[in-house]
């Protein structure tokens, strides 16, 4: 525990004089407060407002946990079907590409229109845009499995469905991690975008909700605040999914007191 | 020569190893190399036939030709089903010791339970106990290869193929690990290619040596290993036999 905070102690610091240099920049009058407000009114508006953005974090938790979830299956079973089909390969993988280039707001308005104001259009948007890092880097890993190990299972008379078993598929669980990285801190800007691109019932339904509508009411420390639980939730869900790596493929983080 | 009761393993082979991106079943002619050419060789059962010549003779193309991994371009290989020793261990770096040993058994759909049990069985013997749990990258080179040597016991096959299986290992371990392959196959005989480029470990545990040329692989000489075991390295039979061996290869008379 104590090897954690101390591990943990450079970003904090890095923060502090990050925060401190803001915070003076905006007190010796470098900018108007209402557009950028110092790191004193930010915590300030984080401590009044804590039981707003607790409800609002809630929402944007679940979206971001079951997009990122469907992200997850969605990227890796593609990933998986597109290394056993190279004709799948060729017709779906630059549509994947292409996929990432489709701004939110054009296909915003028919995903309301079939899944109305609940939280599947804004699912659907999350997942579109974390899936994508989850198939590469599954594809990549599974065709990136030593040749030779694939040979000596011939040898054993692996069948296909052993070879994928035994060693392509936990050869890719590594890389396909890592896409889940990526996929993770990429979706808690997804739910921002998700909610703001599909409209909501709800006055305040997900932080990035309270984000807009605190900017057009010139609400700036709260939007702030906001934004700083946002900042804080990327971070902590990076950090859980590098803990369960450490579960999950064990063998590819070699502790450095390894008697060898 | 081939009886019922004989693994008759011929080799008449033009092997032929491809690079990898030769497309098709033929290969870019260009790109082929000729890695073995009239090749004749053939192993008894419960034989050991060690192969032993230069790097580039071929000595990795015969294993695969044998193990089916490869077909030669000309000639036949019969062999009774064959398991290869790689060179390299290739033990799974994400499955025990004991799971990697046992790997074969699960392949062929066994419970794991009883996989293991019979993995571990062989693990006290050969000297590997305690080190069930551990995966690959905390054991030893010498453990390593020995877990590997149990994956390919239990693959079940009756013919072992063996690819440099000490190439990698320090001397003393290497020196180690032929007196337990000697023991280990006293105890559980089986028809054994044993591929080496070591000239004294070939005369130590064969009962026939085939001595190889390289580029293409041709054999310059077979020589008889009949010496009873365990053979000593100092013992003047065996320091004849290597001289004769390598002499075959043209290194003679420098000892």
């Amino acid at each position: 525990m104590r090897r954690g905070v101390l591990k943990a102690l450079p970003a904090v610091l890095l923060a502090a004089v990050a925060l401190g240099a803001w915070e003076l920049y905006v007190d010796l009058g470098g900018v108007d407060p209402a557009l950028l407000p110092p790191p004193h009114a930010v915590a300030a508006a984080l401590w009044d407002n804590a039981d707003l953005l607790w409800h609002n974090f809630t929402i944007t938790a679940e979206e971001v946990m079951l997009g990122l979830g469907l992200a997850l299956i969605g990227g890796f079973a593609l990933g998986v079907a597109i290394h056993f089909s190279p004709l799948l390969r060729r017709a779906a993988y630059p549509h994947a590409v292409g996929s990432q280039a489709v701004p939110i707001a054009v296909i915003a308005a028919p995903l309301v229109f079939w899944w109305g104001f609940g939280i599947f259009p804004k699912l659907f948007v999350i997942a579109l845009i974390c899936f994508f890092p989850v198939v590469v880097t599954t594809v990549d890993g599974l065709a990136a499995v030593d040749p030779d190990q694939l040979k000596l299972l011939r040898t054993l008379d692996a069948s296909r469905w052993q070879a994928f078993r035994f060693a392509e598929l936990p050869a890719a669980l590594p890389a396909a991690l890592s896409g889940a990285r990526i996929a993770l801190a990429v979706g808690v800007i997804g739910a921002f975008i998700a909610e703001t691109s599909t409209a909501t019932t709800g006055p305040y339904a997900g932080l990035g909700h309270e984000i807009m509508a605190d900017l057009n009411s010139l609400q700036a420390p709260r939007e702030y605040a906001a934004t700083a639980v946002l900042f804080l939730f990327a971070i902590a869900c990076f950090y859980t999914l590098t803990v369960a790596e450490r579960r999950l493929a064990p063998w590819t983080t070699r502790p450095g007191g390894d008697s060898r | 020569m081939s009886g019922v009761s004989r693994t008759y393993a011929q080799e008449r082979a033009t092997g032929q190893t491809r690079t990898r991106r030769g497309t098709g079943t033929t290969g870019n002619p260009e790109r082929a190399v000729r890695a073995l050419a009239d090749v004749s060789l053939h192993a008894d059962r419960g034989e050991v036939l060690a192969v032993v010549g230069p790097s580039g003779c071929g000595k990795t193309t015969l294993l695969e030709l044998i193990c089916g991994l490869q077909s030669p371009d000309a000639g036949t290989v019969r062999s009774e089903p064959a398991a290869l020793m790689p060179q390299r261990d290739l033990l799974l770096p994400w499955l025990s010791a004991v799971d990697n040993a046992a790997l074969a058994l699960r392949i062929a759909k066994r419970p794991r339970a009883q996989a293991r049990e019979r993995a571990s069985a062989l693990f006290a013997e050969l000297g590997l106990a305690g080190f069930e749990e551990a995966h690959p990258h905390k054991l030893s080179g010498g453990m390593r290869q020995r877990v590997a040597f149990v994956r390919t016991l239990l693959s079940g096959k009756p013919v072992l193929c063996l690819d440099e299986p000490f190439g990698a290992l320090d001397a003393i371990t290497r020196a180690e690990m032929q007196g337990w392959l000697a023991r280990a196959l006293a105890r559980e005989p089986r028809t054994v290619v044993l591929v080496t480029h070591d000239v004294e470990e070939a005369v130590l545990l064969a009962d026939r040596v085939a001595v190889l040329c390289a580029r293409p692989g041709r054999v310059v000489a077979e020589l008889e290993i009949a010496l009873p075991r365990p053979r000593a390295r100092t013992d003047p039979a065996v320091v004849a036999l290597r001289e004769r061996a390598l002499i075959a290869l043209g290194l003679g008379g420098d000892s």
